[in-house]
C-alpha cells in the first residue's frame, strides 16, 4: 500500500519536475541547435553567422574589455590627479577637480544606461497614465474626450516621435550645466510617449468595470470621491493596471533599443548600431550577445512586474502569468 | 563651476608666442564618423595629447554627417571631425544654417571611387593594359559607355556619395564631369536640393560605413567614400576600387576639425589647445616616414573607433592601396596627416570648395572673387592655428620649419596642376578657374 503510494508521489513529483525543467530545456536545446545548424549555412560579406561558440567567445572579449577599461579608468584618475597637484603648485588659488572618466563606455555601461532610462521613462508614463486611466475610468464624460486622442497617439511608432522629441528637447532644455544629457531626457521621453497607452486603456477599462456592488457599498458608507479612490477603487481595479504596467514596461523596452538605434543616444541600441557600422568580422557575434541580452533583460523585467503584481494584488489565487 | 582661469593675453600678432592660458573648458566631447581619417582625434586621446593640455576628451562616434553637423551646432558637441564643404556649407546657408569654422585641416586624400564588380566588368574591356594590369588612374572615360549602356536600356545609374557638401561628392563630380559624364546639378533657389538635374548619373547621399552594404543590396552600383570602405569592398570581394582621390587631385585637402563660432568665442584658449594636442597626433602620425601606421592601425581597429579589421584599415594606412582583388599598389601619400602642411587651414582649400559648390548649383548665383575670399576668410581660421603652432614649437614639442612661414604666409597655395583633366587650380581666381570646365555652371548662368 505504502510503497504503492510512494511511487504514485513520486510520480506525479516526476512529471512536475518534468514539467517545470526539462520542457523549457528541451525547448532551449532545440533552439540551439537549430541556431547553430542555420548559421553554418548563412553566408554573409562579413564571414559566416555567428554561432553559439563564435558568441559566446565574443561576450567574454566583451567582459575583458569591461575590466581592461576600468584599469585604463584607474589609471587616468591618477595621471588626473598628479596634473591637479602641479597646478596647484603653480597656482595655490586653483582648486582641483575631478573630471570623469572619458574613456568609451563599455557593455555593461551600455546596459545600465538603457535599464536606467527604460525606467525614468516607464516612470514617467506612468505617473500620467496610471490617474489619467483613473479619471478616464470614473468619469464616462472625460473618457469620452480623451479616447479620440488615446486612439490616435497609441499606434505612432517610435520613430516618429523621435525627430520631434529630439528637436523640442533640444530647443526646450538649455542649461549651463544640466543635469541630464539631452540625450538622455530624449530617450526617456520618447519611451514615455511610447507606453503610456497600454497602461491608461487597461487602468480605464478596469476602473470602469468595478463590480457594481462595490460602488453600492461606497456609496452606503457616503466615502468621499479620494476615499472611494483609495478603497474601492484602487484595490479592485490593481490586476487591471498592473496588466497594462506590463505591457507597458514591454513596449518601453522594445520602444528604447530603437530610439537609441536611430538617434544614437547611449545604451544597449547604440552599442548594436556602432557594432553594424564597424563592419568587421566580429560584429555580427557582438551583436547577437547584445540581441540575447536584450531579449534576456526585457524577460527578467517581465517577471519583476509580475512579482511586483502578485505581492500588491488582493486576490492571491488569482492566477497570473 | 569654472574658476576663472589666469588669463594670458594672447597676441596673434606678437613674434613670440606666448603661453596659452588654461583652458575655459575642460571637460570637452568631439563626434566623428567612423573613417581612417578621424585618426588625430584617437591619436591625441590615446597618446594623451590632450591630457597634457589639460583637456579631458570624449571622443564619440555619430551615425552619419548630418546628425554630427546638428550636435555640433546645438551644442551637445564640442567640436567635431567634419567634411570640408560642412563649415563652408553651413556658414553660407546651404542645406543648415550656422556659423562653423575651423582652424585645423585634418587630412590630404584618403577617399576612393568603388564600383561594383559587375560595373567593373563592364569598365575593363574600355581600360588601356599593360603587363596585364590596369593602367592607373582610370578616368571616367571608361565608365561612359557604361552608363550610356543603363541609359539605353532606360535604368537608372545611382551612386554613392557620403553627404551634399562632401569631398567626396564634389571629388565624384569630377572625376565624371572630366570624362563627360554629367553628374546633375542642385538648384537651391528652387528648392530642388537632391542634385540630380540633368544628370546622367544619379548622386545620392548614404552613411560611409553603410557603403559597402548598400551597394551589395543593389540600391548603387558604385560610391565615393572615405577609408576604410573601400578597402572593405575589396576585402568582401563586392566591388572595385577604380580610382583614389589622390589620382583626381593629388594632395587634395579633406577633413576639418570644424566648431561653432560662437564656442570658439567663448573658449579661446580652449581651442588653441585643441589645436595644439591635435598638431602633434598629426605630426606623430607621419613621424620617421610613417613608422608609428601600424600602431595607429591597432588603436583605429577598436571598436570605439574605427573598428572595422585591422588588416582592413591598413591596406591604406601603411601606404599600399589594393585595387581589383591582387592588385596591391604603392600609394604612399594615400593618408597624409602632416607632411605638406596638410594641417594648415589655407584659403585656397576653403575656395576651392566653394567653386564647387558653384560648379553644381549649390551657389545658384554668379559671385564676385572678393565673395569667395570674404567667407573663407570667414570660416577658416590660420590665425587660430598659428597661436597653437607657435606654442608647441615654443615648448619644443614641434619645429618651425615644419609649419608655413607665419609672418609671410598669405594662406593661398600657388596654382595648383596635378587634377586628373590637367586644369591648373588659382584660388585667388574663383571665377577664372570656373571658366576653364566644360561641364558646370559658370559666369553668370543660373538654372
Amino acid at each position: 500500500m505504502l510503497t504503492e503510494k510512494q511511487t504514485s508521489v513520486d510520480l506525479a513529483k516526476l512529471t512536475g519536475l518534468l514539467k517545470t525543467i526539462m520542457l523549457p530545456l528541451i525547448g532551449l536545446v532545440l533552439f540551439i541547435g537549430l541556431w547553430n545548424a542555420m548559421a553554418k549555412n548563412i553566408d554573409t560579406s562579413l564571414g559566416q553567422f555567428p554561432g553559439t561558440a563564435a558568441v559566446w567567445e565574443q561576450a567574454t572579449v566583451l567582459v575583458d574589455e569591461h575590466y581592461a577599461q576600468k584599469n585604463k579608468a584607474t589609471e587616468f584618475y591618477e595621471r588626473q590627479q598628479k596634473r591637479n597637484a602641479e597646478r596647484v603648485a603653480k597656482d595655490p588659488t586653483y582648486q582641483p577637480k575631478i573630471r570623469a572618466f572619458t574613456g568609451a563606455p563599455t557593455f555593461f555601461q551600455q546596459i545600465w544606461t538603457s535599464l536606467y532610462t527604460v525606467m525614468v521613462g516607464f516612470i514617467m508614463a506612468s505617473l500620467i497614465a496610471v490617474p489619467l486611466g483613473i479619471l478616464c475610468g470614473l468619469s464616462k464624460s472625460s473618457y469620452a474626450a480623451i479616447n479620440p486622442l488615446i486612439q490616435l497617439f497609441k499606434p505612432i511608432s517610435p520613430l516618429a516621435w523621435l525627430p520631434l522629441v529630439t528637436m523640442v528637447v533640444s530647443a526646450a532644455y538649455v542649461s549651463d550645466d544640466p543635469m541630464f544629457s539631452k540625450s538622455f531626457i530624449t530617450s526617456a521621453a520618447t519611451v514615455a510617449l511610447c507606453c503610456l497607452w497600454p497602461t491608461l486603456i487597461n487602468t480605464a477599462v478596469g476602473v470602469s468595470s468595478i463590480d457594481k456592488d462595490l460602488i453600492n457599498v461606497s456609496k452606503v458608507l457616503r466615502l468621499n470621491p479620494i476615499q472611494h479612490v483609495l478603497k474601492i477603487v484602487m484595490p479592485s481595479s490593481i490586476p487591471a493596471i498592473f496588466t497594462g504596467l506590463r505591457l507597458s514596461l514591454g513596449i518601453g523596452w522594445m520602444v528604447l533599443i530603437a530610439a537609441e538605434m536611430l538617434a544614437q543616444n547611449p545604451g544597449l541600441g547604440k552599442f548594436v548600431w556602432d557594432e553594424f557600422q564597424n563592419g568587421s568580422s566580429e560584429s555580427l557575434a557582438r551583436i547577437m550577445v547584445a540581441v540575447l541580452t536584450i531579449g534576456i533583460i526585457g524577460f527578467i523585467l517581465d517577471r519583476l512586474m509580475l512579482q511586483l503584481q502578485k505581492w500588491v494584488s488582493w486576490d492571491k489565487s488569482a492566477t497570473l502569468r | 563651476m569654472i574658476l576663472a582661469p589666469i588669463a594670458v593675453v594672447i597676441g596673434s600678432t606678437s613674434l613670440h608666442a606666448q603661453e596659452v592660458g588654461y583652458p575655459e573648458k575642460e571637460e570637452l566631447k568631439f563626434g566623428f564618423i567612423k573613417l581612417t581619417d578621424m585618426a588625430p582625434l584617437a591619436i591625441a586621446y590615446e597618446k594623451r595629447f590632450f591630457e597634457d593640455e589639460g583637456l579631458y576628451v570624449t571622443l564619440e562616434a555619430q551615425a552619419n554627417w548630418k546628425v554630427l553637423l546638428d550636435r555640433v551646432i546645438d551644442g551637445q558637441l564640442d567640436g567635431a571631425h567634419m567634411l570640408a564643404g560642412q563649415p563652408l556649407g553651413a556658414t553660407i546657408g546651404f542645406g543648415t544654417q550656422a556659423d562653423i569654422i575651423t582652424a585645423f585641416s585634418m587630412d590630404l586624400n584618403g577617399n576612393a571611387i568603388t564600383v561594383s564588380n559587375d560595373i567593373w566588368k563592364q569598365m575593363k574591356p574600355h581600360i588601356p593594359h599593360e603587363n596585364g594590369k590596369p593602367v592607373h588612374p582610370i578616368k571616367a572615360d571608361a565608365l561612359k559607355p557604361v552608363i550610356d549602356g543603363f541609359k539605353n536600356a532606360g535604368k537608372p545609374f545611382n551612386i554613392g556619395m557620403v553627404f551634399p557638401v562632401s569631398t567626396h561628392n564634389y571629388e565624384l563630380r569630377y572625376w565624371l564631369a572630366a570624362g563627360n559624364i554629367h553628374p546633375g546639378y542642385y538648384a537651391p533657389h528652387k528648392g530642388d536640393t537632391s542634385g540630380q538635374i540633368n544628370a546622367d548619373a544619379l548622386l545620392s547621399v548614404t552613411p560611409p560605413p553603410q557603403m559597402p552594404a548598400t551597394m551589395e543590396a543593389g540600391t548603387i552600383e558604385g560610391y565615393c567614400v572615405g577609408e576604410p570602405w573601400n578597402q572593405q569592398a575589396v576585402f568582401k570581394g563586392i566591388g572595385v576600387p577604380v580610382v583614389t582621390d589622390y589620382e583626381i587631385w593629388k594632395n587634395n585637402p579633406e577633413k576639418v576639425f570644424g566648431v561653432s563660432k560662437k564656442w570658439a568665442e567663448e573658449n579661446p584658449n580652449t581651442h588653441i589647445r585643441v589645436v595644439k594636442a591635435m598638431i602633434r597626433a598629426a605630426i606623430w602620425l607621419d613621424e620617421n616616414n610613417n613608422a608609428n601606421r601600424p600602431e595607429a592601425v591597432k588603436i583605429l581597429a577598436k571598436s570605439a573607433y574605427v573598428g572595422a579589421d585591422a588588416e582592413v584599415i591598413a591596406n591604406s594606412m601603411v601606404g599600399t592601396f589594393e585595387y581589383e582583388k591582387g592588385d596591391k599598389r604603392e600609394v604612399p601619400d594615400f593618408n597624409v596627416f602632416f607632411r605638406y602642411n596638410a594641417t594648415y587651414p589655407f584659403y585656397s582649400d576653403a575656395i576651392w570648395y566653394l567653386t564647387q559648390m558653384r560648379r553644381w548649383g549649390q551657389i545658384s548665383e554668379q559671385k564676385p572673387d572678393s565673395w569667395y575670399k570674404d567667407i573663407a576668410k570667414q570660416v577658416y581660421r590660420p590665425d587660430i592655428y598659428a597661436q597653437a603652432a607657435k606654442a608647441l614649437i615654443a615648448e619644443g614639442k614641434a619645429s618651425a620649419k615644419d609649419f608655413p612661414e607665419f609672418a609671410t604666409e598669405t594662406g593661398y597655395k600657388p596654382a595648383q596642376k596635378h587634377f586628373i583633366d590637367n586644369i591648373v587650380y588659382d584660388g585667388t581666381q574663383p571665377n577664372a578657374y570656373l571658366d576653364k570646365f566644360n561641364i558646370g555652371l559658370k559666369g553668370s548662368t543660373k538654372l
